[in-house]
């Protein structure tokens, strides 16, 4: 991976962090562009310098478990006729990609000589991955979540105390995530010299949508190679979840010079974007400055954020990557919304085809994933090549999928309501 | 349009620092907010900031989240704004609104400077973009002769203080503490030395903001500051007396006696 992370980007930011110019760049207050650039320099710093790399991938190796595994998914394959590789990032250690930038993000931080860490967390899955840092390296965490999230996601609160981390509700505007965020960056203000910010995913101001990438990118470096030595090919197309994208351009950013590679995002539809209770925000949002970037944004006329809806709250932000932007604006990636109810078939078939439970996020690069698999098979037959970055485990989405589908009774009467996977008899 | 710097003038030849007064427009309602800023002009406000209420104000403490959203839950629009500039401006007090960025973005930056011009305001103040990330603001604001206030920290290094101050128009508006808007029971030990930071840069107006509720806290920053901000203080005010528009009138001007005697006391 060393090799890979220190090669320049060709679609990367430029050195204020705008992305093509227009797109990423640091809307911020005054009193924390020091820090912001205090935390630029030490990046830079850190990924120039070969002890950190290694540590870094030590790190990642001996505790979080990657390189992860490039799997070839055989059953599913058969059923849309093109070869699906699933890159297993749901057995990394918490159970999905988030590890890797928060492992990253922490040891920078103790690179820094800074004490304490802070993040905001949606349905519970960057806190847990910050507290696990946190508990690593030795660091104070505190971890801001909306109140409503807090209720929601009992479990993943008590897991983030059990890891020694703080756990604050967030009452004010909407109590979600955006308003964590809101509320992690007041804490900063005022915690600056003494605490590091860790942010969630490739969003912010600069230099976070850079710096996560970086951090998360080995699951494209790795899956690159993965595919040549098993394969002897590149794929034709990967894909990815985004929400706010950092397991997305963890993935993608391996591919953006391999101009024949397809680059699919699939955006959380929600309901479906006409109804408007979505969290699309590149294919329904418009241009604006959400947490200090230019990106787009779901908003009103007047430019207030508005309240996005996903069934799987990883996923379900107003906002979105930079970065992913930039790459939509320039065609080199193309940003597809998938519903609800596509996202929780295709976590059902996952599961009774590979044994695999996904989480809901992941579920949505399925479905959209083995539309392109099946185009492709048709295209350019069986040995079409679809690489789809499983990017974490379903066990947390336990509680909605025992709702979704009616299970957990086993002496209940009712048959458990699952869609019938594509290709199978009704 | 009078400029901010009309009013530091004028407070400078009385030999005392200017009273800056900030609610959001739309709170408690559009007219109920016209009606308590022309109330703090007349016990003694010299300038009117009108907060431009916004979704996800990452500077804001409580207090005054709490009363944007309350405006926003109740409606308030961009171009309400725009109506509470005017009407308070006509009491000939210069007004600058305070907003975050996207909500300038969205209504077009050369669209919102000629409005805001043709309303009568003076500028803006812009707590989430420096000038280094603020160029079409700048643009705009130059086009059509209006203040720019930005802002600097106690963590902004001396470079930066420099191409603040340098990029300002009006007056500085120095952060007085490392944290968001709220009431402080203790002043702040940073402010002083930020200011003198700022004025060894140029001699525009520095005015301190953050954390000033009272008289007596007026009195001390006005010993060293061009002008002293006052923001929470007042929309608790409001936020103390629901539903009860006389009393929280009175209420605000009796704050804003209160903190016009403080600069007064607080000569230098």
């Amino acid at each position: 991976m060393s090799q890979q992370t220190q090669q320049p980007v060709k679609y990367d930011a430029d050195d204020r962090g705008y992305f093509g110019e227009t797109w990423g760049g640091r809307f911020m207050p005054e009193a924390l562009v020091a820090a912001l650039d205090e935390l630029t320099v030490a990046w830079q710093d850190a990924m120039a310098d070969a002890a950190f790399v290694s540590e870094f991938e030590r790190v990642l190796r001996d505790y979080a478990g990657t390189p992860s595994r490039l799997y070839h998914a055989e059953r599913l394959s058969a059923q849309v006729g093109a070869r699906v590789l699933l890159k297993r990032e749901d057995l990394n250690h918490t159970g999905a990609h988030k590890i890797r930038n928060v492992m990253g993000q922490a040891l920078l931080t103790k690179r820094m000589g800074k004490s304490r860490v802070i993040a905001e967390t949606g349905a519970g899955q960057h806190g847990v991955a910050s507290a696990t840092a946190a508990a690593y390296f030795d660091l104070d965490c505190t971890v801001y979540m909306g109140a409503v999230d807090t209720r929601r996601q009992a479990l993943n609160v008590a897991r983030m105390q059990l890891l020694g981390a703080k756990v604050v509700p967030v009452e004010s505007g909407s109590a979600t995530l955006k308003d964590a965020i809101n509320e992690a960056m007041r804490d900063w203000v005022a915690s600056v010299d003494h605490t590091a910010y860790l942010f969630g995913t490739a969003a912010g101001p600069h230099p976070f949508p850079s710096m996560v990438r970086d951090f998360c990118r080995g699951i494209g470096d790795e899956a690159r190679q993965q595919c040549l030595d098993q394969y002897g090919v590149l794929p034709d197309a990967v894909a990815a979840c985004v929400g706010g994208g950092s397991n997305a351009i963890g993935l993608f950013t391996a591919f953006l010079e391999d101009e024949g590679v397809e680059i699919h995002g699939f955006e959380p539809g929600g309901d479906g974007v006409e109804t408007g209770r979505h969290a699309a925000t590149i294919h329904a949002g418009e241009a604006g400055v959400l947490h200090g970037a230019r990106t787009y944004v779901l908003q009103d006329e007047d430019g207030q954020t508005v309240e996005s809806h996903s069934i799987s709250a990883g996923l379900d932000y107003p906002g979105v990557g930079p970065q992913h932007s930039w790459l939509a604006a320039l065609g080199r990636a193309t940003y597809t919304p998938v519903t609800d109810a596509q996202a929780m078939e295709a976590m059902a078939l996952l599961s009774r085809t590979e044994g695999i439970i996904p989480a809901i996020e992941t579920a949505h690069a399925v479905y959209g994933a083995l539309d392109v698999a099946r185009r492709l098979g048709e295209e350019k037959g069986p040995a079409a090549t679809v690489i789809i970055n499983l990017s974490g485990r379903g066990d947390k989405d336990m509680g909605t999928a025992i709702e979704w589908f009616g299970l957990g009774d086993a002496d209940g009467e009712a048959e458990p309501v699952i869609a019938t996977a594509p290709g199978e008899e009704a | 349009m009078p400029s901010t710097s009309t009013a530091f003038a004028k407070a400078r030849a009385e030999g005392r620092s200017a009273l800056i007064g900030y609610l959001p427009a739309g709170f408690p309602s559009v007219e109920g907010s016209i009606t308590a800023m022309r109330a703090m002009v007349e016990a003694g406000c010299d300038v009117i900031e009108i907060g431009l209420p916004y979704s996800d104000p990452v500077m804001d403490g409580p207090t005054i989240q709490a009363a944007a959203q309350q405006a926003l839950e109740a409606g308030v629009r961009t171009k309400d704004v725009l109506r509470v500039v005017e009407a308070v401006a006509a009491t000939g007090v210069p007004t600058l609104v305070m907003t975050y960025w996207n909500p300038v973005e969205r209504y077009g930056v050369e669209r919102w400077a000629a409005d805001l011009a043709a309303a009568g305001g003076a500028g803006m103040i812009t707590p989430d973009i420096t000038p280094d990330h603020g160029s079409a603001w700048v643009a705009a604001a130059d086009a059509h002769d209006l203040d720019k206030v930005f802002l600097v920290a106690p963590s902004s290094t001396d470079e930066r203080v420099a191409m603040t101050a340098s990029a300002s128009r009006g007056f500085v508006y120095a952060a007085a503490v490392m944290g968001v808007t709220g009431a402080r029971d203790a002043s702040s030990d940073l402010a002083g030395p930020l200011v003198r930071r700022v004025r060894a840069s140029g001699d525009i107006p520095v005015a301190v903001g953050i954390g000033v509720s009272n008289g007596d806290q007026a009195a001390e920053v006005a010993s060293f500051a061009d002008g002293v901000i006052v923001g929470s203080a007042f929309v608790r005010t409001l936020l103390d007396h629901p539903g009860d528009e006389t009393a929280g009138i009175a209420a605000l001007r009796a704050l804003t006696t209160d903190l016009a005697e403080g600069v007064r006391r607080g000569a230098r």
